[in-house]
């Protein structure tokens, strides 16, 4: 079942590719019904998902190469545990948003959807992949389709922006890729499950370089400060459903390969470098609190805000216990949620207004009741709100992290602050205050697809602020078993 | 016995390539791409016919040795022949003349390329790397309206004859410590203990390895490629850069691993440094170029780098590595070239910026140039990444790490300007004026056929891998 939902979304884009180009309105069709049905597979194996048994599920075997020398072969190895299935569910998830957020895309509709599903299936590849190889064969997958997503259907400076993303990520993957030869011929074998069993033991490598080499891949996703500067250009020239799909899935790649491979397979060495990964989140969540401040265009308000709220899933990860973990994987799903939908209604008014310029919107709660109320919900859930999704990453990685780093966690907490501050004075400046003239002709939201987009986040995100059991008994599921072993 | 047989594919294809010849001379009036075809088809007999060689064991008074690994070669170099034939046949026809000679020289120049693969003695192997070395002088300067063909020829004539001399010298020197210059007795000798001379045979190793990196263009020795890459007629350049190359390897590693596999600790140090000078600059240089033929002379320079890793790492993995990237190598240069040849018969350009938005005037063409070009850059499920992982994975297990760590990174350094060429054809829009372009059905075919080669060897690389352990296992 795994597999299938890996693959759905690339033989969705095979289906779009053979679909006339007489018919533009057959892709977006076809890319809806399958990330529908990719979503549903997603969501039975969430559920299904046996919370008793430590270990992974659903998992699928397969000796894809095996190349007969010294005993090295390419493994087709997926399951999922509770993190995995957790980070799945919100990528297919936030999938079906952003088919919904392009119904309207008019240039090259099929290149746009073939290309959106390629990254579904690459992502979901990294979140259920169980051998290294596999796991950095589709992290490199979104590379290039991310690269022509944004230089084609982007806006503004979009070709350095996307030129700038690539060559960020490249540049970390390739660190990771040492990082993960280094590894795999350290422990003898590429399969995450059987080296967390045994472990690695010190090898002609020194582990400290092994773990530095896969972390700074990691960073750069994520992207922790100071990697963190590709992610407001690139955010802020994306296409809408892009800058969805990066911001809620993409770079939970980053936290994903951090808690996995870092500290699932390295527990040691982590235990080293707790304190500088707590300190570098802490300078990420106020620097770039501090930065969001001063930003005028929307887009990058909300790309800025995301490195402040990627710092609080470093403090987390750098607590190194149970509790901080949890927070850690929390903190990636509601903020996958959270700023996923803030990117939805930051296209719904562009898509109106034509502008993200702050200053010259105002008081466009008049013409669209229902965008305001939406984008203030996603608004108030980024800056914690308790209730709504944000608060609860936020409380949960800093209970796990006060009582290791008391001081640091003190100071991130000033960063939710911050967050109040910047949140509250943009839609003050968008929404409230005297409505502006040139802006009197604008209406609400129209069309099903605009409707149900916000309805499904808005849903999802209250959802997960009320009850967040269900999906932490989840998280627990996976973090469990690394937990155990950071001793 | 003399084992006459052995050479009897050789003596066909030189029969062949002289009948090509004759062809033209005969009959003037022939269709010149009708002779494209013909090559092309006789390339692919002696193809289908040599394949009966598999798993055959035989030598030419210890001269010329029949394995797995010579038919692996031959059926390389033939099938690549073959292919570029078909691509040479329209510009052939339109741009140069004397095309019996063009093609013969082609088929001429695959039995220098077998015979370096297949020789297992100094000398013979010299004479072979000459005979290849001598068509591509004439095939380099073949374009006569073209300055830059006439110029790139003299060049490559005289780096390529002061590196024979280095490699002749070098063969001297080994012949003086050894006594001999067959390389099953050079090993005997080696394992023997050569004592005092150990100097001399280092010097022998410096030499032999200046005169092979310059013929495969390992940097410094490089400094002829881009230019004998830029003047020659497209075809060619491809020629040099899959046959030429591919054939260099072959006798490299034939050479190193049956004769010098004693005295690895002598020279490993000097191949892994070549390798490392040429995986960095190769990439390095290929960045600001904006001609597609001297970014594409680069990025070989680069793959050239990779390659080498396997000679440093010398094993049967390395070795089995190697013979499965040179064939996803071939593979995917061959798309790439082909692609091109097409592009320049419709337009004529051949700068970089000249393939502004082919991906509308050209969707397939487009294509097709960007899986190569992804292939040679090492993406995910294209033949580049699994060749080059199980090459470094092999390098990796035999102490070099930092060695495949070079690797790694400088290919991901390369996918940025492989990535600026997919730029123009995919971001950019084409120029006022540029309407759709026109491929011949053919080279279509072929290029599909290309195209899934690459994503098949990329996916399921078992079957290439195979032939390629069962070509190596002789070696070692």
């Amino acid at each position: 079942m795994l597999t299938i939902a890996i693959f759905l979304p690339t033989l969705a884009a095979l289906v779009i590719a053979l679909t006339p180009r007489s018919r533009p309105d057959l892709p977006r069709a076809i890319a809806l019904v399958f990330s529908l049905v990719v979503l549903a597979l997603a969501a039975i194996m969430f559920v299904s998902l046996d919370r008793g048994f430590q270990g992974f599920q659903f998992t699928n075997h397969v000796t894809w190469v095996r190349t007969s020398l010294g005993g090295f072969s390419f493994q087709y190895y997926v399951g999922l545990d509770g993190i995995s299935a957790a980070l799945v569910l919100l990528t297919a998830f936030l999938n079906v948003v952003a088919v919904l957020v392009s119904w309207g895309i008019a240039l090259r509709p099929k290149e746009y959807f073939i290309w959106l599903l390629v990254i579904e299936s690459g992502v979901l590849g990294v979140f259920s992949s169980l051998d290294l190889l596999l796991f950095f064969l589709f992290w490199e997958v979104e590379l290039v389709p991310m690269y022509l997503l944004i230089s084609i259907w982007g806006s503004g400076r979009k070709e350095y922006s996307a030129t700038k993303f690539v060559l960020y990520t490249v540049a970390g993957s390739s660190f990771m890729i040492v990082g993960i030869l280094a590894l795999g011929f350290t422990a003898h074998t590429f399969e995450i499950p059987e080296i967390m069993r045994n472990g690695v033991r010190e090898a002609a490598i020194p582990l400290g370089f092994i773990f530095f080499a896969l972390f700074s891949g990691f960073a750069v996703k994520l992207p922790m400060f100071p990697l963190h500067t590709w992610l407001p250009d690139a955010h802020t020239d994306a296409p809408t459903a892009v800058s969805v799909i990066l911001a809620g899935a993409l770079l939970k790649m980053g936290g994903y390969g951090i808690i996995r491979l870092c500290v699932g397979l390295l527990p040691q060495t982590a235990h080293d470098w707790g304190l500088a990964i707590t300190l570098l989140g802490a300078i990420g969540v106020v620097y770039g609190a501090l930065v969001t401040l001063r930003q005028t265009d929307l887009k990058r308000l909300i790309a800025y805000s995301s490195v402040s709220h990627m710092g609080f899933v470093l403090i987390g990860v750098g607590a190194l216990g149970q509790l901080g973990l949890t927070g850690a994987t929390v903190q990636m799903v509601t903020h996958g949620l959270v700023t996923g939908m803030l990117f939805v209604m930051v296209g719904l008014v562009y898509e109106r207004t034509h502008t993200r310029q702050i200053p010259e919107l105002g008081g466009l709660a008049r013409q669209m009741p229902w965008i305001a109320a939406a984008f203030v919900v996603a608004g108030v859930a980024s800056l914690g709100l308790p209730m709504l999704a944000g608060f609860v990453g936020e409380v949960v990685v800093f209970l796990g992290a006060f009582s290791k780093y008391a001081a640091t966690t003190i100071v991130a907490v000033s960063g939710v602050v911050l967050a109040a501050g910047y949140i509250l004075w943009m839609l003050q400046r968008v929404f409230f205050g005297p409505p502006k003239e040139q802006w009197a002709h604008l209406g609400d939201a129209r069309h099903w697809s605009e409707w149900l987009a916000m309805g499904a986040m808005t849903a999802s995100i209250v959802a997960v602020g009320i009850y967040p059991q269900w999906i932490i008994d989840a998280i627990d599921h996976g973090v469990v078993p690394i937990a155990s072993r950071l001793g | 016995m003399n084992h006459y047989e052995v050479l009897a594919p050789e003596l066909v294809l030189l029969g062949l390539a002289f009948a090509l010849v004759t062809l033209e001379l005969l009959f003037p009036q022939l269709r010149k791409d009708l002779v494209a075809y013909l090559t092309a088809a006789s390339a692919i007999g002696v193809l289908v016919a040599s394949a009966f060689f598999a798993n055959r064991s035989d030598s030419f008074k210890d001269l010329i040795q029949l394995d797995n690994y010579t038919t692996f070669f031959r059926i390389l170099f033939l099938g690549t022949a073959a292919l570029l034939a078909i691509a040479s046949a329209h510009l052939v026809r339109d741009k140069l003349s004397n095309a019996g000679e063009y093609y013969g020289l082609l088929l001429l120049g695959v039995i220098g390329a077998t015979y370096m693969a297949a020789a297992s003695e100094l000398l013979t192997a010299y004479i072979a790397l000459e005979l290849l070395n001598f068509t591509l002088y004439v095939l380099v300067s073949f374009d006569r309206k073209d300055p830059r063909s006439g110029e790139a020829g003299l060049k490559y004539i005289l780096l390529s004859a002061f590196a024979s001399a280095l490699l002749l010298f070098g063969i001297s020197f080994i012949f003086g410590v050894t006594g001999t210059t067959s390389y099953a007795g050079i090993r005997h000798a080696l394992e023997a203990g050569i004592g005092e001379y150990r100097g001399t045979l280092v010097v022998g190793l410096v030499l032999l390895l200046t005169g092979l990196g310059f013929k495969v263009a390992a940097v410094p020795f490089h400094m002829w490629t881009p230019d004998a890459y830029e003047g020659a007629p497209l075809p060619v350049t491809a020629y040099i850069s899959i046959v030429a190359k591919a054939a260099g390897f072959a006798l490299f590693l034939r050479l190193f691993s049956q004769a010098f596999m004693p005295v690895i600790s002598d020279w490993r140090w000097m191949v892994a440094l070549l390798a490392a000078l040429t995986m960095v600059f190769g990439n390095l240089i290929a960045l600001q170029q904006v001609n597609i033929k001297r970014l594409l002379a680069y990025s070989s320079i680069s793959q050239v780098g990779y390659m080498l890793i396997a000679i440093a790492a010398l094993s049967h993995d390395s070795a089995t590595a190697l013979l499965l990237h040179l064939g996803g190598y071939a593979i995917t240069n061959l798309a790439a070239f082909i692609a091109i040849i097409a592009f320049y018969n419709a337009t004529g350009g051949e700068e970089i910026r000249d393939f502004r938005g082919l991906a509308e005037r050209h969707a397939g063409l487009a294509m097709t140039l960007t899986i190569a070009l992804f292939s040679l850059a090492g993406m995910p499920l294209f033949a580049g990444f699994m060749t080059k992982f199980i090459l470094f994975q092999a390098a990796a297990q035999h102490g070099l790490l930092w060695l495949s760590a070079f690797g790694v990174v400088t290919s991901m350094i390369s996918l940025y300007y492989y990535l600026m060429v997919i730029r123009q054809m995919y971001v950019l829009k084409p120029r006022d004026g540029d309407g759709r372009l026109r491929v011949p059905l053919l080279t279509s075919a072929v290029l599909v056929v290309l195209a899934l080669g690459i994503f098949f060897v990329g996916i399921w690389p078992t079957p290439l891998f195979r032939a390629a352990a069962s070509a190596t296992r002789l070696l070692f």
